[in-house]
């Protein structure tokens, strides 16, 4: 076992010196290398953690969410039919929300208007909040239902009629801030003021960049929302494995509903992510392409000085097998150079200059778009996947040219120098 | 289709491993045919330094098999959250009928490969490549695997469709899919297994020191080594797990290569897949001790993958009383 070790220390101390000897050559495959891996990193470390952020906001979203529906469009849920879900078994609260979408033409985004719900309210009517833990997928920013975990409060005693707390990605937007007064045009043409009451931190951003909290009145006099309606419904149940049976039930007792739970809007997203990312890789993969076959012409254009070596290698005893040992030293260490630089270099470039690069590509694009800082996340999973993917193709590129060089003859091999 | 970055790279894994094992094969067969030793035709030392490319195609394939083995259960736990009721990578692996074969086949892909490893080097010591052509049926045997295994695992993957919500009026989905799919294993009963278990670990132990000390009783410990490591996968599901997880209910032998705890799954596993690969290389070497070109070698081999499958499982049997000890789990 020592004289194995003894041996492979040699070996790769010849390694080095060789790889050192030939410094342009090897030093342009490993810039390429590090691009390479550097690239695939990126894009799935920015597509990981923007998943893991998603579904971390969205665990704390309603079990249920109950939509009316007329002719396959949204419509509003009339509240004398909330009392009918309230029966079901297994639903342990049932709460209408009022939110919706306003279009600001002066900038050219959307806002996300919304009443916080008043369950908690009501109990505490003193100091009263909400905590609104968690956007609704696709259409909503912001669900209000108490939760362990609050990404976002709303203080109700701030928010009184006319006033408005906001999200910092809009005080950005409109340039305002506490204090400021801003105004909406109605559904009937008449302009609303409401004065900023306070403004959302800006740690919660990623749910609350377009927020407008204001009360219940305000947004149906804003949008003309009679008061016997709500947006939509949302159901907590206590026991999670009575959320499809739940949703099965509300589809029967309001066949004109549609019941959407947490599971899916988790999976939703998680396939859209992934659908992202993974495009991007096929996208890449012709990259990847390109390097392997570059990997393969440089290993198996020896040049002559590389040839001679391997002649004088084997003329002096070296075996065919201690040259493919050495060829694997050198490639195992271009490979884990290139990988563990282009990983780190990715992990910069994602965590701490928020994917420069691949932004718009995976983001997607908004005027009022937050601004975000990913939660640094790498597992196991994701650097085996990146190994896979760069360092595989590369080895697999490289074994046959370096069985060639390996089982070159000594004589052919020092003679063609002449040649 | 579901086209997430761990996918492509376990189907980029398997297309390399079962092309690179054609590939090996191919020239396999023409070793198979036209090999003879006493030719000295420019053909018979082609076919000599092919020997080189193969043995180096085949370590790198079993390495990569080994990790695409972890990489495909970690993927089938990265997707668990796309699919009704599946809680870990076995429910995954339980969402199409090829999850399971493809798993078991990448499995014996890798104790096969490993096999052919050790009787590859045994072979290289001897100056007249008295294995070759064993080796090469052996190849030839693996292929088959390898192939099977890579079309598998394009079916478990092509045939993964997501439960996601499909257009913002979209049907509800819930309702439709009321039959979730389970994610518990079947777990063999506690107390005989534990017995088993540990009775069996003790009987391999005593079996292969007796067989290092005296060299007698090969073929016992080889066959011991590979029922222990049923039985050691089946424990794992049965009891290990459970104390693991801390949970009596939890049998899951994937949730334990995960982050959550510790990565430890793969403390267990190699040591077990190193095992059981070292231990039936003894078995598939010992008949071959009486070949006059070999007797100077395998009986160190031999000697040296008996201490390195013991010391294996005793790493094995150390991490899993560690756990056991130190769980607050108290059966």
């Amino acid at each position: 076992m020592r004289a194995w070790i003894e041996k492979q220390r040699y070996l790769m101390d010849f390694t080095l010196s060789s790889l050192l000897r030939r410094k342009v050559k090897n030093l342009s495959l490993l810039l390429l290398y590090t691009l390479i891996v550097f690239i695939l990193a990126s894009a799935m470390f920015f597509t990981d953690s923007i998943k893991k952020e998603a579904s971390l906001i969205l665990h704390g979203s309603p079990e249920i969410i109950v939509q009316k529906v007329r002719a396959g469009r949204h419509e509003l849920f009339p509240i004398r039919q909330i009392d009918r879900l309230k029966t079901i078994r297994g639903v342990a609260s049932v709460e209408g929300r009022l939110w919706g979408y306003y279009f600001d033409p002066d900038v050219g985004a959307n806002y996300t208007f919304l009443v916080p719900t008043a369950g908690s309210a009501s109990v505490t009517p003193h100091n009263a909040s909400t905590d609104v833990v968690g956007g609704e997928g696709d259409e909503s920013a912001g669900a209000a239902v108490p939760s362990t975990e609050p990404l976002y409060r709303v203080n109700l005693d701030t928010l009184k009629s006319g006033t408005a707390v906001i999200g910092h990605g809009m005080a950005r937007l409109r340039h305002a801030g506490t204090g400021d007064v801003m105004a909406f045009r109605a559904f009937d043409g008449t302009s609303m003021n409401f004065r900023i009451a306070d403004t959302f931190s800006s740690k919660s951003e990623l749910v609350s960049a377009d927020l407008i909290v204001v009360t219940e009145v305000d947004f149906r006099r804003l949008f003309g929302i009679p008061v016997d309606v709500v947006t939509d419904v949302v159901l907590s149940v206590n026991n999670p494995r009575e959320i499809s049976t739940v949703a099965t039930k509300v589809a029967k007792v309001l066949p004109d509903a549609r019941p959407i739970t947490r599971d899916e809007v988790l999976r939703t997203y998680d396939s859209i992510f992934n659908w992202r990312g993974g495009m991007m890789l096929v996208l890449l993969s012709a990259a990847v392409l390109a390097f392997v076959i570059f990997a393969w012409d440089k290993a198996s254009g020896l040049s002559a000085g590389e040839k001679w070596e391997i002649g004088v290698l084997k003329a002096i005893g070296w075996e065919t097998a201690d040259i493919i040992q050495m060829k694997f030293w050198e490639g195992a260490v271009v490979s884990l150079t290139a990988f563990f630089t282009g990983a780190i270099v990715a992990y910069l470039h994602v965590f701490l200059l928020s994917s420069v690069v691949f932004e718009p590509a995976l983001k997607g694009w908004s005027t009022l778009y937050p601004q975000f800082q990913l939660t640094p996340f790498v597992n196991a999973a994701e650097l085996t996947t990146l190994f896979v993917l760069t360092v595989v193709p590369y080895t697999t590129a490289t074994i046959v040219p370096i069985w060639r060089a390996a089982t070159l003859d000594p004589d052919t091999a020092m003679r063609r120098v002449g040649e | 289709m579901i086209l997430h970055p761990a996918v492509i790279a376990n189907v980029v894994a398997s297309l390399i491993v079962s092309g690179a094992l054609v590939y090996a094969a191919v020239y396999g067969i023409q070793i198979l045919r036209r090999w003879d030793l006493q030719s000295g035709d420019e053909y018979q030392l082609v076919l000599e330094r092919r020997t080189y490319l193969i043995s180096t195609i085949l370590t790198f394939a079993c390495g990569l098999e080994l990790m695409s083995l972890f990489l495909y259960v970690f993927t089938a736990n990265n997707l668990c959250p796309l699919f009704v009721g599946a809680m870990c990578a076995a429910g995954t692996l339980n969402v199409n009928p090829y999850g399971y074969p493809t798993l078991v086949l990448k499995i014996i892909g890798f104790i096969l490969a490993g096999l052919w490893l050790i009787l590859n080097h045994a072979d290289n010591q001897a100056y007249d490549y008295p294995l070759i052509k064993k080796k090469y049926l052996l190849l030839a045997l693996l292929v088959p695997f390898s192939v099977l295994e890579t079309s598998l695992q394009g079916a478990f993957f092509l045939n993964l469709k997501a439960n996601v919500i499909t257009s913002c009026c979209g049907s509800l989905f819930s309702t439709e899919q009321v039959k979730g799919v389970g994610s518990e294993l079947a777990a063999l009963p506690i107390v005989p297994m534990m017995w088993t278990f540990y009775c069996g670990m003790g009987c391999l132990m005593a079996s292969g020191i007796h067989f290092y000390r005296k060299g007698k009783g090969g073929y016992v410990y080889s066959t011991m080594t590979f029922v222990m490591f049923g039985v050691s996968i089946a424990s794992i599901i049965s009891f290990i797990s459970i104390y693991i997880y801390e949970l009596p209910t939890h049998h899951c032998p994937f949730c334990i290569v995960m982050e959550e705890y510790g990565y430890i799954g793969y403390a267990l596993y190699i040591p077990l897949f190193g095992a059981v690969v070292t231990g039936m290389g003894i078995g598939v070497l010992m008949p071959f001790q009486d070949i006059t070109s070999l007797r100077g070698v395998i009986p160190g081999l031999i000697r040296k993958l008996t201490l390195t499958s013991l010391t294996l499982y005793a790493a094995f049997m150390a991490i899993v009383l560690y756990k056991i000890a130190t769980s607050t789990l108290v059966l």
